[in-house]
């Protein structure tokens, strides 16, 4: 804890520090004056703690709200039929096969994608850019702020440039990948940037002493000791990109497939999330059921692949020690 | 520090170390990763590039002091009427509602994390708090549409009025808040981390309880990064789709009302994107228009976000 010994009894005397005596000043008439006053502070003081701990368990409460509730809708369409079977007017008859292959195809693109390109950016940051110039600066604020850029902005960005214009991709697979590889750049770089910053510069020093160049010490030990940690900052960034709806919904994912698409770059794709949203919008009840076994689902893919992600870390953590 | 050494090693090489013939494949591979690291600047170059033809071909059609003064928002009518006040209402009405709640829970979570969990608590909460931030947002639109709506509608007090209807801005805010309480948290964490300990020490040895020290000593040292929380926070939720969209209904409506069907500035880009549409024609350079307002508030407080956590950087680190 921040507060050190100090932090746990309350009225612990330090005689150390003055710097802030201004400060604690106001704070203290009440509590300076103990006895009578000293009951009603324990209250108070537990009563903040209460409020501070109804705060974190009101986020944790809807959580678990959120999982049960989908769990217990979805329960009658927890079948195998859910995920073999095609989208269908029929909510009986209604299925996942469709989505569940266009999120692979679309997240095989965002991987071929994404890490080459944010691995790349990562390793210039890391070990080419010197932060006295100041387009480096502007890259680093640039990734910074577009990490913030709300996902539908994206969505206009691939509809505008990736769909039509610019690349004219037109609706296919690949131009989801490539708006939701644009998204979780960010998150991808970042990763990135710390697993190689974690390598130990003694490792360059030795390569470069023996004559390596640059790019050969980078290629053969920054590089391999830091692909676990790239590994993981990529699925996570893969899970993300899974759960995203907003963009998708302008770059062509549709909301009606009857088939599995035919690659990256055949028109016709959709995914999880998408098809979810589509059936959350429609008013029967049994869609609404649907809904949430692919809710569901889509919770337990998010589980497998963020569970990868950890076994990786932990992994990679044993190796190290 | 790492970075300094490194830098430091490479200046001592003596000139005299260096290839006796260029290296070609350095340059190729140096200029690659440089071209890398330029499509995230290329990336904001195209959201400019491709808001700033459409939206300038809608404001040939539909005039700038139209769309900041109509009240009515209906673009497909006829005749259409291009006032962006209602979604940029409805926008802010959702925000507050969201706010309310992801402020005081935020800014709690952030207060217990830092200053009242051990360290062992706090490695606990703080990734559980992650997967509420790794909830795909349709799955939260689907749990204010099926579960808080109803739950509000079943319970509402006559008192109150009229009841929220099946979509509504309060119930949509309301979820969106909770959804946003780990970002504002780990934010403000941050923050209140960030400040030095004598300042604790200090109040402490004056006799100062937890509750104080924590509430008027480290809180306000902590300000300008417990503000940045809050503006990354309106900047989320002004942002958000999916909630919005799923719970919050399609009706612009110029209203602050938590119980009224609304339509925002993101749920409107979605609704309108998703139907046929043709390029070039004045409803497919709406969304534009839309977006260009959408990106401009949003960067604008994540500029001033930025800012403000570099000034207690700045001030602390």
């Amino acid at each position: 804890m921040a507060t050190g010994p100090a932090g746990r009894g309350g009225f612990r005397l330090r005689p150390s520090v003055r710097r802030v005596a201004d400060e604690a000043g106001a704070a203290t008439e009440a509590s300076i004056a103990l006895g009578t006053t000293q009951r009603g502070e324990m209250v108070k003081g537990y009563a903040f703690l209460g409020l501070l701990l109804l705060s974190i368990l009101i986020a944790l409460a809807m959580l678990v709200t959120l999982i049960l509730d989908a769990i217990i809708e979805g329960a009658p369409r927890l079948d195998l039929a859910l995920i073999t079977n095609f989208a269908s007017s029929l909510p009986g008859e209604a299925g996942l096969q469709a989505a569940i292959f266009g999120t692979l195809w679309v997240m095989l693109g965002l991987v071929i994608t994404v890490v080459p390109l944010g691995v790349g950016a990562a390793i210039y940051l890391e070990e080419y850019a010197s932060r006295d110039r100041w387009y480096n600066r502007f890259i680093e604020l640039n990734i910074q702020n577009l990490a913030a850029v709300p996902s539908i902005v994206f969505g206009i960005l691939g509809l505008g440039l990736i769909v039509r214009g610019g690349l004219s991709l037109g609706p296919v697979a690949y131009a989801g990948a490539l708006t939701l590889s644009l998204l979780v750049l960010p998150t991808v770089i970042l990763a990135a940037r710390e697993a190689i910053r974690a390598v130990p510069d003694s490792h360059r020093q030795a390569s470069l002493a023996v004559g390596a160049t640059k790019w050969q010490t980078i290629r053969h030990h920054v590089l391999p000791s830091a692909i676990p940690g790239i590994m993981t900052g990529t699925i996570l960034a893969v899970a993300r990109a899974i759960g995203e709806t907003a963009p998708l919904l302008l770059v062509g994912a549709t909301v009606f497939v009857t088939f599995n698409p035919d690659g990256l770059f055949a028109e016709g794709y959709t995914t999880l999330p998408v098809q979810i949203f589509n059936w959350v919008t429609r008013p029967q009840d049994e869609f609404r059921v649907l809904s949430a076994a692919g809710i569901v689902v889509l919770l337990a893919v998010l589980l497998l692949v963020n569970a990868a992600a950890i076994y990786i870390r932990n992994r990679w953590y044993k190796k190290r020690v | 520090m790492r970075q300094d050494a490194a830098r430091e090693a490479g200046a001592v090489e003596p000139p005299r170390l260096t290839a006796a013939r260029p290296r070609y494949g350095e340059w190729v591979v140096r200029a690659l990763l440089t071209a890398c690291a330029l499509v995230s600047v290329l990336t904001t170059v195209g959201i400019v590039v491709a808001l700033f033809e459409p939206t300038v071909e809608f404001f040939r059609r539909v005039s700038l002091a139209d769309f900041f003064s109509l009240a009515e928002w209906a673009p497909t009518f006829n005749p259409p009427s291009f006032g962006v006040w209602p979604v940029v209402v409805g926008t802010l009405n959702v925000t507050f509602w969201a706010l309310v709640i992801a402020i005081p829970c935020g800014l709690g979570a952030a207060i217990f994390l830092s200053e009242y969990a051990s360290p062992r608590l706090r490695r606990t909460l703080k990734p559980i708090l992650e997967v509420l931030e790794g909830i795909p947002t349709v799955a939260y639109g689907f749990f204010a549409l099926t579960f808080v709506t109803p739950l509000i509608r079943d319970n509402w007090p006559g008192a109150f009025g009229d009841p929220p209807g099946i979509f509504s801005a309060g119930a949509a805010g309301l979820v969106l808040g909770i959804m946003i309480i780990p970002t504002v948290a780990s934010i403000a964490e941050d923050a209140l981390h960030a400040v030095p300990r004598e300042l604790r020490e200090g109040a402490y040895a004056l006799g100062s309880t937890k509750r104080k020290v924590a509430t008027r000593v480290v809180v306000p040292a902590a300000l300008s990064g417990i503000i940045a929380a809050f503006v990354l926070g309106i900047s989320r939720a002004v942002g958000e789709t999916m909630v919005v969209l799923i719970a919050a209904g399609n009706t612009p409506q110029l209203t602050f009302s938590p119980v009224e069907s609304i339509q925002t500035m993101t749920a409107f880009i979605a609704t309108t994107a998703t139907g046929d549409i043709g390029v070039g024609t004045l409803k497919y350079n709406t969304i534009f228009a839309v977006g260009s307002l959408l990106f401009l508030i949003t960067f604008t407080m994540n500029l001033l976000s930025a800012r403000l956590v570099r000034k207690y950087r700045e001030v602390y680190e």
